[in-house]
């Protein structure tokens, strides 16, 4: 069944949708965006030491994320820049180490357009083995912890007063993110995940009344926008990740209609 | 809930944020079916202390003793952003899950179970408070910390949301630490008093802390006259229309 190479990027695609759904939704509710693209940049140097050191990819962008998280955390404690400045500092210093390793590399072949931008060709079944098993465990986390964290996401404070211990699902959420940059590294690219985490919630909250509705639709964009995006990246030969942000991007603009023709309903 | 119905006890507890103590010394004790309020100007350390109540801060001398886990909290400035999608009914499931049936029987003591399925988007100030308060009781509290929780409440309103924290903590049998402005309603209705600014200024019964010196100090001889001379000829809160309720 995953012999041809287009199936095995579909089933690997669809199962990203789905872990990136619920967590572009947390991401842009609590309003990460940057934070999790500065993981992602990081992924680059995650992906260069797991060659230097021939360990699993999706290992090691997970460790180099996580450390990524810990270390904003740390130096928010110790100036008091803010926020987006640390993680701009930390975004682009961690990419460029990863670049500047990858100089040391070349004696091994390496796709860095398919680093940065996604590669279909390169999905195995390994891949997606390790989306199918990982996404299960993110969701299943964020299934068991989402009363805590959506809790802390309305309002931190009331949280912590209630006894829903927000400080710890805080932490495990990073973790989570972490996880879901490290699974989605091949198909997406390292440049362009940060979109499939928030352009399918961004439309899914035009058209959407409540929470889960939201994350739900924010689901079903995600796959749309992976399968109708790598259609096309077959049809076009063009790179999937980019090719699977396009469709989102259309399918944001169309979610944006309905408000428009309301406002001139009203009118 | 420890023997004496003691809920929640601060013991000379302080809170230092560089480079100053927001504030220090502070000594309360909430027991159940008592209203604890304090009063004070803008700045004298009110929240900062209810917060201590809630351990969202912790004291950094001093200490916080709680005898209980059933808390509800009704924060003083609660902002909602637009991109989370939110009905009135997910809000009130935020932190314990209801049924609807429960849900509206709490909105209903606080008047506004019509908001059922709206989104909290779109709610009034004074609609959105009188969630805020509904959903606390929902939860029914053993503690119950209230910080200004009729801002933006219409007149009417007030008297009415007042009335309804009175009952509150008759009939969940639960104690209340209120933060609030309303002198009238402060020393008319509550048990206790805690005058604070930057320190305990001073505490007490109502009519002892409005003859207190710091008291009239700090908020002016009239004024502070004005409230004894209430305190004296009412020992009542008057309904919307005039009537006497108590």
């Amino acid at each position: 069944m995953f012999d041809d190479f287009f199936t095995r990027a579909l089933v690997a695609g669809i199962g990203i949708a789905i872990i990136t759904g619920p967590l572009g939704c947390l991401i842009i509710w609590r309003r990460l965006s940057y934070f999790g693209d500065t993981l992602a940049h990081s992924a680059l140097l995650g992906v260069t030491l797991a060659y230097a050191f021939s360990l699993n990819i999706a290992f090691s962008v997970f460790v180099i994320s996580a450390v990524i998280a810990l270390l904003l955390l740390n130096l928010q404690k110790r100036t008091r820049l803010a926020g987006d400045s640390l993680l701009g500092l930390l975004a682009h210093s961690t990419l460029a180490i990863g670049l500047v390793l990858i100089g040391f590399l070349s004696s091994i072949r390496f796709d860095i357009m398919g680093l940065l931008f996604g590669d279909i060709l390169a999905v195995t079944v390994e891949d997606i083995a390790l989306v199918w098993i990982g996404g299960f465990i993110i969701i299943g986390i964020l299934y068991f912890i989402w009363k805590s964290l959506f809790s802390a996401t309305v309002n931190y404070d009331l949280a912590l007063a209630e006894g829903m211990k927000p400080n710890i699902y805080n932490m495990i959420f990073t973790l989570l993110l972490a996880g879901v940059i490290a699974l989605s590294i091949k198909m997406i690219g390292t440049l362009l995940i940060t979109g499939l985490l928030i352009i399918p919630a961004a439309a899914s909250r035009n058209i959407t009344h409540n929470p889960k509705q939201m994350v739900f639709v924010a689901i079903l964009i995600g796959i749309l926008s992976v399968t109708i995006g790598l259609f096309t990246s077959l049809e076009l030969n063009t790179s999937s990740g980019p090719s699977i942000i396009v469709i989102a991007i259309i399918l944001f603009i169309i979610s944006l209609i309905p408000l428009e023709l309301r406002g001139k309903l009203q009118k | 809930m420890s023997k004496n119905n003691l809920l929640v006890s601060l013991d000379n507890a302080g809170i230092y944020k560089s480079p100053k103590w927001l504030i220090r010394g502070v000594s309360l004790e909430v027991k159940s079916r008592q209203i604890v309020t304090l009063i004070g100007p803008n700045g004298s350390g009110k929240t900062t202390t209810a917060k201590m109540v809630l351990n969202i801060l912790e004291p950094d001398e001093g200490s916080l003793k709680r005898y209980t886990n059933k808390i509800a909290y009704v924060p003083q400035k609660i902002n909602i952003d637009w991109t989370l999608p939110l009905r009135v009914v997910d809000f009130m499931r935020l932190t314990n899950n209801l049924s609807n049936n429960e849900i509206i029987e709490s909105l209903n003591q606080t008047g506004v179970e019509k908001l059922f399925k709206e989104q909290i988007h779109s709610l009034s100030g004074g609609e959105f408070q009188r969630v805020l308060l509904a959903r606390a009781i929902s939860k029914k509290p053993e503690l119950l910390v209230l910080d200004e929780p009729v801002q933006g409440v219409d007149f009417n309103g007030e008297i009415d949301l007042y009335n309804i924290i009175k009952n509150i903590s008759a009939n969940l049998n639960c104690g209340i630490l209120l933060v609030s402005h309303d002198l009238h309603f402060v020393m008319s209705a509550t048990d206790h008093v805690v005058c604070l600014n930057g320190h305990i200024c001073c505490s007490g019964k109502p009519s002892s802390v409005i003859k207190d010196k710091a008291y009239i100090e700090l908020f002016g001889e009239h004024r502070s006259k004005t409230l004894t001379y209430y305190q004296h000829e009412h020992d009542h809160i008057h309904d919307s229309d005039g009537s006497i309720s108590s």
